[in-house]
């Protein structure tokens, strides 16, 4: 009995060598290759790595602006694992995002003299609401046997980001800032909390809210076991009289929620106005991310981190060295590439 | 509605869905393979990055067209080496491919941004042209117009009445039946995602070469998913592509012209118009889809040893 269990610690503890182990040999093998794509590029891969470390995570400037990273990554990834559960793939994070932003925003402009303590979690309702309408209307379709929620997702990820601009250069433009189309400014009770003196807001909270409440609710409950149960086999799911349309509709409306609130905490906290174009693509990495992770809540909060560290270094060498910043998209695919090539060091277990 | 109207949008329908009718061919052949491949988006960046930059260096449009169309499916063979030989999952090697082409195709474009170039000849057709009430922007279009049409004829006829289209096709709907009847799958799922990338590549191609005479970073905007959606739209079928492909150069060509008209619409809502058309499409064809799409579509084959 007591080896047995000293047994299953020890087992668990071995799980996690190697899960780290794997962690960091794709990130080695990525690194090799993406210097070599740096060196035919003409640049210096060493120079280019030095800076990035130093830059990002070398100060403590750096370092919070990681985290301040890491905020949108993991919420629009919980945005794509949740409803994988149920076999659903949202690959609209993005217009998620953005359709959060834009609902947060018309609230933050348009009660301006609420107290902070309603404003806040005003703005999370509208937040949440907005990315969560969006991804249901894709429920919707999927469930009426219409559109694929894959390509709905994809093709309204062009659609939301137009919808911001529609207001931002035309009813919401800000008149004291004729140079710039962006929406008036939040009014000070509407800005997220900062924490210190850094930028890191309290979007990390809800983040990780967020991904306690993903864990406890697919891990922990007898509905996200029922979840597998739909995803696994939907027309046993309906004969044995789940409701699975209807499902849908929900765990997408929660999934594009969470994604709203990534993009909800971007304006209120970091800008305080809303943009036309403020996300560099946020929603598609947290795509990624999920993916990288096969959903699990430990490896989504590892995956954001390192991908943070990434798009950090992509605007680090957009500076030091002029490599445009879309270039990072190289180094995000070559490590999707490693995970999918499914090497000796990365076998993923079947979930 | 003047005439000059009139032709400015038939003959943007054409400019605007040449790109698409390549890209939608090509997904087209993968698909009856059994295969997505979201790469598209990033497939046509890569060919018209590289189609621009040989034609800046060379001052060669032609050779610029050549080379694009091999790189997009060399390309693909990325795509493909995952999802056939390494058995990964379709979505997320398509957007690996996807994320791949945005950033190699901005490494590529970085020096050409802002460079002019002489793009593809424009050739008049003898006669039609000199028509009365034809305007001269009509019956007057580069190389890869002409050609699209038959292009599309040959994929259907090579889909439809070769040996090879039959087997690709069984592939498609069942690899496990098409295996067991003496079939290479592996093969030819290699064989329609080279096809695939090649005709993507293309589709940038021209973008960069004829539509815009530019390289600016992610110049496809989502016409890589418009295909995607449209292979839907065709049904999986070559010659009903055309139509669709000319639909969405429509809408394409009529927001253009409107913002050029000045009508006080919002770009921005303009902008909006293919993507909601293709969503609307999609809604109107839902009923009659189910039974035209590839029995294995999406599908990963894990062979059968």
């Amino acid at each position: 009995m007591r080896s047995a269990w000293a047994g299953a610690a020890g087992g668990a503890r071995r799980a996690w060598a190697l899960a780290a182990v794997r962690y960091f040999l794709i990130l080695v093998v990525a690194l090799a290759a993406y210097a070599a794509v740096l060196l035919i590029a003409g640049k210096d891969p060493i120079k280019a790595y030095v800076d990035i470390v130093n830059i990002t995570l070398g100060t403590s400037n750096g370092r919070s602006e990681v985290i301040v990273r890491m905020i949108p990554l993991l919420l629009t990834a919980i945005a794509v694992a949740f409803p994988s559960r149920l076999g659903l793939i949202n690959v609209g994070g993005e217009g998620q995002l953005y359709m959060g932003a834009w609902l947060a925003t018309w609230g933050a402009i348009t009660f301006t003299s609420l107290p902070a303590g309603a404003f806040i979690p005003l703005l999370v309702v509208l937040g949440f609401v907005g990315g969560g309408s969006w991804a249901a209307i894709a429920g919707l379709l999927r469930a009426k046997g219409w559109i694929n929620e894959t390509i709905s997702t994809l093709l309204m990820n062009y659609i939301a980001p137009l919808i911001v601009g529609f207001f931002v250069y035309g009813a919401w433009r800000a008149a004291d800032s004729s140079s710039y189309p962006q929406s008036p400014a939040f009014p000070a009770a509407a800005r997220l909390t900062r924490f210190g003196d850094t930028r890191i807001h309290l979007g990390l909270v809800l983040a990780l809210l967020a991904l306690a409440a993903y864990w406890f609710v697919v891990y922990k409950t007898e509905w996200g076991l029922k979840m597998r149960a739909i995803g696994g086999n939907p027309e046993a799911a309906r004969r044995l009289g789940f409701r699975v349309g209807l499902t849908m509709v929900v765990v997408l409306f929660v999934a594009g929620g969470v994604a709203g609130l990534a993009g909800m905490a971007e304006v209120s906290a970091l800008y305080g106005r809303l943009r036309a174009g403020f996300s560099p693509g946020y929603g598609f990495v947290g795509f990624m991310i999920s993916w990288l992770a096969g959903g699990s809540p430990l490896g989504m909060l590892a995956m954001s981190f390192l991908l943070a560290v990434v798009f950090s270094g992509g605007s680090v060498l957009q500076i030091t060295q002029g490599v445009p910043f879309a270039a990072v998209n190289v180094l995000m695919a070559i490590i999707l590439f490693i995970v999918l090539v499914q090497p000796q060091f990365w076998r993923r277990r079947k979930t | 509605m003047t005439w000059a109207l009139v032709w400015g949008v038939l003959s943007g329908c054409i400019m605007y869905g040449v790109p698409l009718l390549y890209a939608t061919l090509g997904e087209v052949v993968g698909q009856r393979s059994g295969m997505v491949n979201l790469g598209l988006e990033g497939i046509l960046l890569v060919g018209a990055s590289v189609g621009f930059a040989v034609t800046a260096e060379t001052a060669n449009p032609l050779l610029g067209v050549a080379v694009a169309v091999l790189a997009g499916g060399v390309f693909n063979l990325l795509y493909a080496y995952l999802a056939i030989t390494r058995r990964a999952n379709q979505l997320a090697s398509g957007l690996a491919l996807m994320f791949l082409g945005i950033g190699l195709s901005a490494l590529i474009g970085k020096a050409y941004i802002g460079k002019r170039i002489v793009g593809l000849a424009r050739y008049q057709v003898p006669g039609l042209s000199e028509l009365p009430w034809v305007t001269k922007t009509m019956f007057n279009y580069d190389v890869l117009v002409y050609i699209s049409v038959p292009i599309a004829i040959i994929i259907w006829w090579m889909l439809f009445r070769t040996r090879w289209g039959l087997s690709l096709r069984a592939v498609g709907e069942s690899p496990t039946a098409a295996y067991a009847a003496g079939r290479r799958v592996d093969l030819l799922r290699y064989q329609a995602q080279f096809l695939n990338g090649c005709l993507a590549g293309l589709a940038g191609v021209h973008l960069s070469l004829a539509l815009a005479m530019a390289w600016t970073e992610g110049m496809a905007g989502g016409r890589g998913f418009i295909a995607v959606a449209l292979v839907i739209f065709s049904r999986w079928h070559p010659l009903r592509a055309i139509a669709g492909a000319l639909l969405f150069g429509g809408a394409v060509t009529l927001q253009l012209q409107l913002q050029a008209q000045g009508t006080g619409i919002s770009p921005f809502l303009l902008n909006m118009i293919p993507y909601v058309l293709t969503l609307g499409v999609l809604v109107l064809w839902a009923g009659s889809r189910r039974s035209a799409a590839p029995g294995g579509l999406g599908r990963v084959y894990y062979g059968e040893d």
